[in-house]
């Protein structure tokens, strides 16, 4: 990570405004946008959306030519180009030969894609950005901070500056008053501008039509005021049928703005007449830039279904942290990172794909059901295998690829690490390694791990076998939460085998990039676990749990390795989390707990993989409860604790204020007892409970549940 | 049914919203609203109406005489004008727009340059939501189709409601019932 890079993320923090607004803002985005969204079904919306948009993405030719077709059968010129430089001379060249002075512009994301602004103003054209948050950001000299709410950065007193400049005269920061300044400052520019530039949210190649939404109304004026319009496109907006406007239209507000619809809407299909009598002259520029080559890649073709309503970075705990600009100049948030290496360049996604945690708020709320983690993941992989991995790390694996070698150190560092063990808390294991190098604090290790202590207890003989996976964590810092998992499971008349050979799950590597050493650990354990028999491989940490269930395969898929994948899949179908069997062990009636006590409060933190990739939420809760807890319910539980694995190491000034957070909404239910299902989580939150001093106890639900046996 | 929701919707975006039976007592109250807002003949005191049905056997002269109602659209005037009178063709029901055919430019600049815009529309032409909207109008035959749902809206500054930015500020709708429409 540069400097540079580290020094705006600095600063982005520690800017009170900023994290003030963004985490406001998120918080009441979260409750509108499903307000918004009441008696809709999402899943069934978005997989119409993803479909449609999937398809166009598969037939960007045939649409591109066919939109052409429509277009100008209506009398608009179409011109179609890859190259954004050929975007820039074109626009200039027609505004040239109509002798344009002035252009008025409404928001396009795409024009500042390829810095039209700069190069009109070059070339003497008087360039007015209309939207109001543009034109805030444009007074400012700035670039805009998130693809909605361009200039959500900035405070009103900071407008008011600005604004007063601009009308010579000293102006309050009253906002109605302030939004009054603009309307009277923008009319006469519209009034008097020759050309007017917009983007399209849609086209639609069965008609050539253009679709335009805006709240303020700026488009209608754009589009109808100036004697010529141009529209400038990326082809990914391209839609075959007219019918799916509605289906865009219907979610593109609500996750944009939690608005129903925007306040004005424009189906533009060819010219128009100017208030003279004459037609309007109507260009539109069909713009690729990549798109094609983008659709062309199996991986990143998905990321083509985006409709641009920014709800990723809305939910994002990590855009709300550092705002738009530590993410560059043009597109920001997760989807952004992803725009930027296309569009941009791989290199310049660089330090940016980092500071995704994988927390998969983002998955869970797009309404194009694209995978954003998923592909940041991709691009990680790209930039590793491209650059290699960098040598200290590659030691590090080395040794995480070699199960014995890698255990013997843990060992050691169990003895040898005492001395430092100041923080009482280990980072994502293999990670942690690393910190033995640069001398870092070091966490404490069990004295005994998991897998001794388990050769030396005694089990009864059973006839149902479940094979139990410890994970890292588990296995050498947290021996109890799999002490607790085999006594619940020996209660339900099951038996746990622990094959010795298992190691670690791979997904340090693999989130940082190195697929191949995660290949290796998935194979290893493909092998160990595989090689007895036994109806359930059960694990009590999400992310070993979604690395079996779902990653093995993707990680094989990735670097083309089919030798394993049969074994892959078969080990994928034997995998369920801890919460998942122990409810369905008490349903079935092979379980029981002690009923109906009266327990603390306790309140729940649902850990991403679970919630998000293995859709487990009730589960817990549900058995929490069965033991006779009372589970009061945080605010933001399924919020990311901002440990990631390495993320937290990587970029502690991100997830300090992440954990923060996490622990103020706990300590506010006033639950003296917090559960979760994840040990990593345990990890980041008891640490920080810790440091904090607060009076609550960090728990394992399974922990939790093994004290309640009937 | 459909009017309730519709009127629900608008007025949840903060559009006012009434209903009369006959073209006659919409003129009525419509007159009388824009005498209570001051209606004149200067510049930012008057008001504009653009072609439509609701016209149709209605003596503009001393409807101009009267009030200083105008019905020469031009940019100049629109621009200058405090209220915008158009008909809108549909409604729709579930999210409180309004929609018309707007090739016609005189449309859009009444109804988004001046202050306050009102429109007519036929209580026939309020349809359940956008696909039927879409199926009834055919981009082909409708150059330009607008969308209005409420005033115009920012939330640019600190992500503070303000209403009123680049169109109108208020948004008046009046179903008519006599009004015929295209239903
Ligand atoms: S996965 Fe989480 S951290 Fe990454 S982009 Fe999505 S919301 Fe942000
Ligand atoms: S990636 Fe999804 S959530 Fe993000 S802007 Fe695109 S459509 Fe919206």
């Amino acid at each position: 990570m540069g400097n540079e890079f580290k020094e705006s993320i600095h600063k982005a923090v520690n800017n009170a405004n900023l994290t003030g607004a963004l985490g406001k803002f998120s918080e009441a985005y979260k409750v509108n946008r499903a307000k918004a969204y009441e008696g809709i079904d999402f899943e069934e919306l978005r997989g119409r959306i993803a479909e449609l948009k999937s398809y166009a993405a598969s037939h960007l030719d045939e649409l591109s030519d066919q939109f052409t077709k429509n277009a100008e059968a209506c009398g608009a010129t179409v011109f179609r180009t890859n190259d954004p430089e050929k975007v820039r001379e074109y626009i200039l060249k027609v505004a040239q030969q109509n002798n344009v002075k002035t252009v008025v512009k409404s928001k396009s994301m795409t024009t500042e894609e390829i810095h039209l602004n700069q190069y009109l103003e070059k070339a003497g054209i008087i360039v007015g950005e209309t939207d109001l948050g543009e034109w805030i950001i444009q007074l400012a000299g700035q670039t805009p901070s998130h693809m909605v709410m361009p200039a959500i950065h900035m405070t009103k007193e900071e407008v008011s500056d600005l604004f007063s400049k601009e009308v010579n005269e000293r102006l309050s920061s009253d906002i109605p008053r302030l939004v009054k300044v603009a309307r009277e400052k923008l009319r006469p520019t519209f009034l008097a501008a020759d050309m007017g530039i917009s983007g399209g949210n849609i086209a639609v190649a069965e008609t050539g039509s253009i679709v335009l939404m805006t709240n303020e109304g700026n488009a209608r004026l754009v589009t109808s005021l100036p004697r010529i319009h141009v529209a400038l496109v990326g082809i990914e907006k391209l839609i075959e049928k007219y019918a799916d406007v509605a289906t865009i239209l219907k979610a593109l507000p609500r996750s944009a703005t939690a608005q129903l619809l925007t306040s004005y809407v424009s189906i533009i299909t060819g010219p128009t007449p100017n208030s003279d009598g004459t037609m309007k002259d109507m260009h539109i520029i069909l713009m690729d830039n990549r798109r094609s080559e983008m659709a062309a890649d199996p991986k990143f073709k998905q990321a083509l279904q985006c409709i641009r309503c920014a709800s990723c970075l809305n939910v994002c705990p990590v855009y709300r942290l550092v705002g738009g600009h530590v993410f560059g100049k043009v597109y920001t948030g997760g989807i952004g990172t992803i725009l930027t290496a296309w569009f941009d360049e791989l290199k310049k996604s660089e330090d940016i794909q980092g500071l995704c945690i994988q927390c998969g708020a983002c998955k869970d709320v797009c309404p194009g059901k694209i995978d954003i983690p998923d592909l940041i993941m991709e691009l990680r992989r790209r930039l590793v295998q491209g650059q290699g991995v960098p040598l200290l790390q590659k030691t590090i694996y080395a040794v995480v690829n070699n199960r014995k070698l890698f255990h013997g150190m843990l060992r050691a560092a169990s003895i040898a690490g005492k001395p430092f063990t100041s923080g009482k808390f280990i980072r994502h294991l293999p990670l942690f390694l690393a910190d033995l190098t640069d001398g870092r604090s070091l966490p404490a290790i069990a004295a005994e791990p998991f897998r001794d202590r388990f050769k030396k207890s005694q089990q009864p003989e059973l006839k149902e076998k479940v094979v139990f996976y410890a994970g890292c964590l588990i296995d050498f810092a947290y021996p109890e939460m799999g002490e607790a998992l085999v006594k619940i499971l020996n209660k339900a008349g099951i038996e746990v085998l622990f094959p010795e050979e298992q190691t670690c799950c791979g997904a340090p590597a693999r989130y940082n990039g190195a697929y191949e050493v995660a290949e290796k650990n998935a194979i290893d354990n493909i092998k160990a676990l595989l090689s007895v028999d036994a109806s359930w491989v059960i694990s009590a940490c999400p992310t070993c749990t979604v690395a079996l269930a779902h990653e093995f395969i993707s990680t094989f898929e990735s670097v083309g390795q089919t030798e394993w994948m049969e074994k892959a899949k078969e080990l994928a179908a034997k995998t369920i989390d801890f919460s998942t069997l122990v409810k369905k062990l008490i349903d079935e009636g092979r379980l029981t707990l002690k009923e109906w006590q009266k327990l603390d409060k306790v309140t729940y933190h649902d850990s991403c993989h679970l919630k998000r990739t293995l859709k487990v939420s009730d589960q817990p809760r549900e058995l929490l409860q069965r033991a006779g807890y009372e589970v009061t319910e945080m605010f933001e539980c399924d919020t990311c604790c901002g440990m990631g694995g390495s993320y937290s190491l990587k970029l502690p000034e991100i997830s300090g204020p992440i954990l923060q957070r996490k622990l103020r909404n706990i300590k506010d239910t006033g639950a003296p007892i917090v559960a979760m299902d994840c040990p990593g989580c345990v990890m980041q939150i008891r640490g920080g409970l810790d440091q904090d001093g607060a009076n609550v106890k960090v728990r394992h639900t399974a922990e939790l549940l093994a004290e309640q046996l009937d | 049914m459909m009017y309730e929701q519709f009127k629900t919707r608008a007025e949840g975006v903060s559009a006012e919203v009434c209903r009369f039976s006959t073209k006659n007592e919409a003129l009525v109250w419509l007159l009388e609203f824009l005498r209570r807002e001051r209606i004149a003949g200067a510049p930012q005191a008057n008001a504009l109406w653009a072609e439509c049905s609701f016209l149709d056997g209605m003596d503009r002269d001393t409807l101009n005489e009267q009030t200083g109602l105008k019905f020469e659209v031009t940019r100049e005037a629109a621009s200058q004008a405090r209220f915008g009178i158009s008909q809108m063709e549909w409604a729709l029901a579930d999210t409180g727009s309004l929609a018309q055919n707007s090739t016609a430019i005189e449309q859009r600049l009444v109804s988004s340059l001046p202050t306050i815009h009102i429109a007519l529309v036929p209580t026939s032409g309020i349809l359940p939501d956008m696909p039927s909207l879409l199926s009834r109008v055919n981009p082909k035959e409708n150059a330009y189709i607008a969308m209005i749902t409420g005033p115009s809206r920012t939330a640019d500054i600190e992500r503070v409601l303000t209403i009123g930015v680049h169109g109108p500020e208020r948004l008046v709708i009046i179903f008519v019932d006599d009004l015929g429409g295209k239903n």
